[in-house]
């Protein structure tokens, strides 16, 4: 049996562990509920830019663009959003789990392009190719990365490099609930049109309906892959929170387990002390 | 007339607004109460919005603008009204961006620092505007 010393070495360590996780979790909620915010406050530019679009898109016969061209499938490109930093549960180990899978699935050939650190981790110390990395962003999440990794995605469609593209993240469900996604990016499949019998306007376009579509579609893209960026950091933060969530509680019964074993341990010690002094005294008086 | 600005960071809404100038593709342009239905493209520059008593200034970048039912409604990958816009910074960022320029080093991307440079020059254009109104 450990002895007492021993036990109470550990429980103090229980204790900084706790308070290390608990510290860990209030931070976690904070950034959860930024995250959140930012999601909200995305909302009405990308349904704005979508509406548009579709209005637009219905309004040209035909409407042909290098972003909407389906082309056979050799090539495809996996943008994979996963943290940049660990200790949030299985967040990372289910998107990298879910990544893998469609790699194997996918009949093209397939490259990676890495979002976050633990991805990037996970990827370049095994067999696929990593086209792109983008690491160290989620700290300070701006729409420019957004912009950088859409910019180079577009370019690597247009010319041909790749003939799909796909985003893999985390979809903010609630705070307890995070869902593994891949969507669709390139080419863009326009969604459908939900409203019906929406009423008509007649807009008069600056400079030309064509121009303008030209110019909405990156900005569309733009608008997924920032969703996706926003939704992952959301995802991350709501899993990191109930991760320490549960290190708090678990570090609590192994605590109140530990302080068992630590007063049992003491009364055990004195039982034996006391037996010591009765038997010794016993001795005495029968010598 | 109302006039609302839309980024991906944030929204604006702002009321009785008597006219809203814009930095068109194809030139400035202004938007009074009444104004047809449109949807125009937007570079970079400077807005304008007139209210009753006062005249508001945003650095924005470019985007898109439609008018309907007599709402603006600006979609734009930044805003900054011309108040919260940090001249120290911007400053900063416009010599950086004339440094990088002028060194010509190879690995220095040409048209980024140019469009960092323009960004900068705008904004600083821009905040002027705020104090001087």
């Amino acid at each position: 049996m450990a002895t007492l010393r021993e036990i109470r070495q550990r429980i103090r360590g229980v204790k900084n562990t706790q308070k290390i996780t608990r510290a860990m979790k209030m931070v976690a909620a904070a950034k959860m509920r930024r995250a959140q915010e930012n999601m909200f406050s995305a909302r009405p530019y990308s349904s704005k830019i979508k509406e548009l679009i579709l209005n637009l898109v219905g309004q040209v016969e035909g409407y042909n663009s290098p972003l909407l061209e389906v082309r056979p499938v050799e090539r495809e490109l996996l943008v994979v959003v996963s943290a940049d930093r660990g200790l949030c549960g299985a967040f990372n180990t289910n998107l990298i789990k879910a990544a893998t899978a469609a790699h194997k699935e996918s009949e093209a050939e397939v490259s990676i392009v890495c979002v976050g650190k633990k991805g990037h981790d996970f990827f370049k110390k095994r067999d696929f190719t990593i086209r792109e990395h983008y690491l160290n962003i989620f700290n300070n999440l701006d729409y420019s990365h957004a912009n950088d990794i859409t910019r180079f995605l577009t370019n690597e469609f247009v010319e041909g490099r790749t003939d799909s593209v796909k985003l893999v993240f985390n979809e903010f469900k609630s705070v307890a609930q995070q869902e593994v996604v891949i969507e669709q990016l390139l080419p863009i499949s326009l969604p459908a049109d939900e409203e019906e019998g929406k009423r008509h306007v007649d807009y008069l376009y600056e400079p030309s309906l064509e121009r303008l579509l030209q110019a909405l579609l990156p900005k569309y893209l733009g608008t997924q892959v920032w969703r996706a960026l926003l939704e992952s950091n959301a995802s991350e933060q709501a899993a990191r929170m109930l991760a320490m969530e549960n290190a708090t509680e678990n570090a609590t019964e192994l605590i109140r387990d530990l302080t068992l074993q630590f007063n049992k341990a003491r009364q055990a010690a004195i039982t034996t002390e006391i037996l010591e002094i009765v038997g010794g005294a016993e001795a005495l008086k029968n010598g | 007339m109302n006039v609302e600005i839309a980024t991906p960071a944030r929204k604006y809404s702002i009321e009785d607004v008597i006219s809203c100038t814009a930095p068109g593709v194809m030139g400035n342009f202004q938007v009074l109460a009444g104004h047809t239905a449109l949807i125009s493209e937007l570079s970079a520059g400077e807005v304008k919005i007139q209210m009753q008593d006062k005249t508001q200034y945003y650095a924005v970048s470019g985007g898109f603008l439609e008018v309907l039912d007599n709402r603006v409604l600006l979609l734009l990958e930044a805003a900054e009204p011309a108040e919260e816009i940090n001249t120290d910074r911007a400053t900063e960022a416009q010599e950086r961006a004339k440094k990088r320029l002028e060194t010509r080093s190879p690995d220095t991307d040409m048209i980024r620092a140019e469009a960092a440079l323009s960004r900068a020059a705008n904004r600083l254009k821009v905040a002027g505007r705020a104090s001087s109104s």
